[in-house]
């Protein structure tokens, strides 16, 4: 009896709860319009508009290779289910031909679609509600005047009960806080700046920052180092990998060109976005690369001497012609492949980025997990279709499992004072089945637009 | 150590270091695999192992150890030529053909595993390997005639004629 009360109650309980949160959840539809004529905006400001969208890197999510610009379907793995980018082309039926700029600006504010629908956050609202009323209007413009594709994405694959959207209001109320950026009068503009542009747009933290058991990003852990499509993002705080210390000037260039000579080359998803960032003006460039600095502070300055030490050693030349390979020898393996299949690049003396790094500057090699070295020696850096690019052949179809590991626990003893790591098998074994997804790249550019021969889902 | 070569197993005699491409032109005196750029870079070198693609500049032949190699010498001979070798030869594919074996070999390669591959795909398949000159369309007319031929070839009753 006193059971059935329980239960009773609980029921009640329930019924009021979820009465609540359906009403927190409602969001009103915002009626449809006729697609915006061309003509209706402003030249510039769909230009400025286009900068914008590169800032954001729109087209990475929301263009397949291969495929129609902007029209969407992307797959995107997430740990919950495969979700499907959502066509951003001006198309009435299938795009977001009859969005208002209200309901374009609420989207990027709320995450929540035209009709009411919360979006799901694979969909980066929790950094676009930083992004400034202007700004999402100069959007609206560029998207709006896009090429109308009729595309209708593949519907998402979430289990029960992530399908259904209204869940999302109660993802919203523990993780999600909407507002516009607020300055920080303590710093510089251009530091300000930065910020805007780092944590709003530019969604840096996306991929750069942690994610809890909810896909929601650790605010703890802003920008110590996250996980994009397959690769470990760096960390972007004071435990970056990079054996040689990040200042404001080498961020700069390596954001503003996709390289720089004491880091390489930028690969995997982060091509695409120093791809995209071309588009900025300097100035924007240095802002951002302000804030990071700014994010990574101080090294301490044992870290700083060991960072000059090997900058120093790196003029002397490369350090494996001491090495024998001895295939018999403990490690000797790993030696011998490295010298046949990569020291022709890694030690030829050819400058960044078309000559191979030197593995001692590599945060790649440096880094807490295999994923990017696994990554990296399967499938190497494709060529960007119709211009000069940074390459790297993939040894996928040459290595197994066991002679990749063997390679790269040399690379991890001669090229970094970091300890083994101990999942190499694994980790190569699940990346090669597709278990782990990992999408690859050219290095310098936007490249999932029509004729992106380069890129490939692993 | 032993190398399997187009069926037949050979006792080499060299540093486990050393590129497959230098044993197979030097030491087993197979010339098809051409020394481009030795940087996996041009794709001149390309040989199979174990049905896939790869460039043997940059393969020490430690990695292969008890695996299935294959250079253009082991699609067929010259009194009879498998069809990936016919295909280029109706198809006139070579100018000066020193990029010709890898084309070949990375495009047997991909109709083995894949023998209805697209146009499209034969073309992304075939961006590795560079052609300095420029019979790009050859090329592809050949392969896309190969794909023809090796589906006869893999129908006709065993006569021993044209072995693939
Ligand atoms: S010689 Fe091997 S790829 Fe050029
Ligand atoms: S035919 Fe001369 S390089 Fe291709």
């Amino acid at each position: 009896m006193k059971f059935g009360r329980f239960l009773t109650g609980l029921g009640a309980l329930i019924v009021v709860g979820v009465a609540g949160a359906f009403v927190y959840a409602w969001k009103p539809k915002i009626a449809p319009i006729k697609p915006p004529d061309r003509g209706s905006f402003h030249q510039a400001l769909v230009e400025h508009g286009a900068k914008l969208a590169a800032v954001g890197n729109c087209t990475a999510c929301h263009t397949n290779p291969g495929g129609k610009s902007f029209a969407g379907g992307l797959t995107i793995p997430t740990p919950f289910g495969t979700i499907y980018s959502s066509n951003i082309t001006p198309d009435a039926e299938t795009g977001i031909g009859t969005w208002s700029e209200a309901a374009f600006q609420r989207a990027m504010r709320e995450g929540v679609g035209r009709k009411g629908e919360h979006l799901y956050p694979a969909f980066p609202y929790d950094h676009f509600t930083n992004v400034s009323d202007d700004d999402n209007r100069a959007l609206y413009a560029f998207l709006m005047t896009r090429q109308p594709v009729k595309a209708t994405p593949p519907p998402n694959e979430l289990p029960f009960p992530l399908n259904v959207r209204l869940v999302l209001a109660g993802w919203k109320m523990l993780f999600f806080r909407d507002g516009a950026y607020q300055v920080d009068a303590s710093q510089s503009e251009e530091w300000n700046r930065g910020a805007y542009l780092v944590n709003g747009l530019g969604h840096c933290g996306a991929c750069h920052t942690p994610r809890n058991a909810l896909g929601a990003e650790k605010a703890s852990l802003h920008l110590a180092g996250g996980e994009a499509e397959g690769w470990s993002a760096f960390a972007l705080d004071g435990s970056s990998p990079a054996p040689v210390v990040w200042d404001k000037d080498s961020l700069y260039t390596y954001l503003r060109q996709g390289w720089h000579p004491d880091h390489g080359v930028a690969n995997g998803p982060m091509g695409e976005v120093t791809g995209n960032l071309g588009l900025l003006p300097d100035s924007d460039i240095r802002a951002m690369a302000t804030y990071i600095a700014s994010i990574m502070g101080e090294p301490s300055a044992e870290r700083r001497a060991k960072s000059d030490k090997l900058l120093e050693e790196i003029k002397s030349g490369p350090i494996t012609s001491a090495i024998s390979a001895d295939p018999s020898a403990s490690g000797g393996k790993g030696a011998v492949i490295y010298e046949a299949a990569c020291a022709v690049c890694h030690e030829n003396g050819r400058p960044q980025p078309f000559g191979g790094l030197d593995l001692r500057l590599s945060s790649t090699v440096h880094a807490p997990d295999a994923q990017n070295a696994i990554n990296m020696v399967l499938y190497g850096l494709p060529a960007a279709s119709g211009r000069t690019s940074a390459i790297m052949p993939g040894f996928a179809d040459v290595l197994t499992n066991d002679q990749l590991n063997d390679l790269l626990g040399y690379l991890r003893q001669h090229f970094t004072d970091q300890p083994a790591w101990t999942d190499v098998v694994q980790r190569a074994a699940d990346t090669r089945t597709g278990k782990y997804h990992v999408s690859v790249r050219p290095s310098d550019g936007i490249e999932r637009g029509p004729s992106n021969i380069g890129a490939e889902d692993q | 150590m032993k190398l399997n070569v187009n069926g037949s197993t050979h006792e080499v005699d060299a540093d486990p270091a050393t590129p497959l491409l230098y044993v197979l032109r030097n030491d087993l005196e197979l010339n098809a695999a051409k020394f481009g750029c030795g940087l996996g870079q041009c794709g001149a070198c390309t040989v199979m192992v174990d049905g896939k693609a790869i460039f043997s500049c940059l393969t020490p032949i430690l990695l292969l150890e008890g695996r299935e190699i294959k250079t253009v010498e082991g699609l067929g001979t010259i009194d009879s030529p498998g069809p990936m070798q016919q295909a280029f030869i109706e198809e006139q594919a070579a100018q000066c053909g020193y990029c010709i074996p890898g084309m070949m070999m990375r495009a047997q390669a991909l109709l083995q595993s894949k023998p209805d591959a697209s146009d499209a795909e034969i073309q992304t398949t075939l961006e590795t390997n560079l052609c300095r000159c420029g019979t790009h369309m050859r090329i592809l007319k050949a392969v896309k005639r190969a794909r023809e031929l090796m589906k006869t070839a893999a129908m006709a009753p065993a006569s021993g004629e044209r072995k693939v």
